[in-house]
């Protein structure tokens, strides 16, 4: 059997080495047959794509791993699946298409064993390593593919996070958050992180969370809300929550939140006015130590 | 006298106005000490006001929010208003999602703004006073 199998592998790395150009171009007429390829390839990537994957499986057959480890171990031949596969996903290609048209390369490679032998047993353990080896490239190229898209998934929603919380500078002693989209666990924890750690920098003696942009209130947002102007407040500042839109105003009456204890306004005009109003308290007591009051 | 040390956390006064902290380790004996010596303190000095500043806390409890909020209320009752001062954004944090409230406390940004909220205003420096240091 072992003795059996290596010589089918010389067999097949032979066919490799010497019809090298005509398994390219089979496999390469297979993916433009079977419609696999998206259009933002061109023919000669392709081939150029088989060439560098047809010669790192003749390497690697060439040593002595075993077959079904030898897309995992080998580097080369790993780097080639991963980097084919890689391509085609930024390219716009279905993970399906993506990993059939690394299976379709079975095809070309046993015609190519075809034309080297006449003995069904051989060709039939031919076949059986051919199977293995591409199958194990077929789920790398898959896996790859998952991965790629979902590392673009997560960069897009933390990209997002940070683009959604800005918190500016509005007056001395001012800061306003405005939010935009859904207030879930994780933003209004992004929200609180920056927001505390800015009150901590400037030294603001007010904070304004401006909800213009969120699209609804339900008890979990109201949840989120008071928690980050509980913490506002341990800080020791004052927190105003204006943008409270007549809908919205309505909506937080009906479901019976209990928003009395926090400073709230209509626009962030109006919370700006309070907001400065509540800063200037002190500052008129202090008038009288302090001489520079403009 | 009975002299509690225990602490080691200076309590000094600034004209009826207290100033102490909390440093990182408070176990349950060293907080009935400080509570101990803060309360004597504010009745013997007739202080009407406390300033306590936790910019040193890097985490607060259940247990040192309830001493925070047993301090304010002895303090009140001796007739002194306390403010808790420099509470880092982390500890805030952790606060609120563990849902601990320091009901009835005050807090302040920092000790500068909590002296100023006391009522304690820092006089502007006379021109041409001679400064003293410790070597002349």
């Amino acid at each position: 059997m072992n003795t059996s199998e290596s010589s089918v592998r010389d067999r097949l790395c032979e066919a490799l080495r010497e019809r090298e150009e005509e398994i390219a171009d089979r496999w390469v007429r297979l993916q433009l047959e079977q419609a696999v390829l998206s259009t933002d390839m061109s023919e000669h990537e392709v081939r150029e794509e088989a060439d560098l994957l047809i010669s790192a499986l003749a390497s690697g057959l060439a040593s002595d791993v075993p077959v079904e480890r030898l897309v995992a171990s080998r580097n080369e031949l790993r780097q080639t699946v991963i980097e084919l596969s890689l391509r085609r996903a930024r390219a716009g290609a279905s993970p399906t298409a993506t990993s059939m048209a690394v299976l379709s390369l079975k095809e070309a490679l046993l015609s190519a064993v075809q034309h080297t032998t006449r003995d069904s047993a051989e060709l039939f353990s031919a076949a059986i390593l051919v199977n293995r080896l591409l199958d194990a490239a077929g789920v790398l190229s898959f896996e790859t593919y998952v991965e790629g898209r979902e590392e673009i998934i997560q960069r897009q929603s933390r990209q997002l996070l940070e683009v959604s919380t800005p918190v500016v500078r509005l007056w001395r002693h001012v800061l306003a958050v405005p939010l935009i989209g859904t207030l879930d666990t994780a933003r209004t924890q992004v929200v609180m992180e920056s927001l505390l750690q800015a009150i901590q920098d400037d030294e603001a003696q007010v904070a304004i969370i401006d909800i213009t942009g969120v699209p609804a209130v339900d008890t979990a947002v109201a949840q989120h809300l008071m928690h980050t102007v509980n913490a506002v407040r341990l800080m020791g500042a004052d927190c105003v929550i204006s943008g409270i839109r007549p809908p919205i105003a309505q909506t937080i009456a009906q479901l019976g939140i209990d928003l009395s204890t926090i400073l709230t306004r209509a626009t962030l005009a109006d919370a700006l006015g309070a907001a400065i109003q509540l800063t200037d308290q002190p500052a008129v007591d202090a008038g009288t130590a302090r001489p520079v009051t403009a | 006298m009975t002299a509690p040390h225990a602490t080691g956390v200076p309590i000094l006064r600034l004209g009826d106005v207290l100033v102490t902290g909390l440093l990182n380790e408070l176990d349950d004996q060293s907080a009935v000490a400080f509570t101990d010596e803060l309360t004597e303190r504010i009745a013997a000095d007739g202080a009407r006001g406390v300033l306590i500043d936790i910019s040193r806390l890097e985490i607060i409890d259940s247990f040192v929010a309830r001493t925070l909020m047993e301090l304010t209320t002895m303090a009140r009752l001796l007739g002194a208003r306390v403010i808790v001062a420099g509470m880092r954004p982390a500890v805030a944090i952790t606060l609120v999602e563990l849902g601990l409230r320091l009901t009835g406390v005050e807090t302040a940004l920092n000790a500068e703004q909590g002296l100023t909220a006391l009522g304690w205003h820092r006089m502007p420096q006379p021109a041409g006073e001679v400064r003293r240091d410790a070597r002349r």
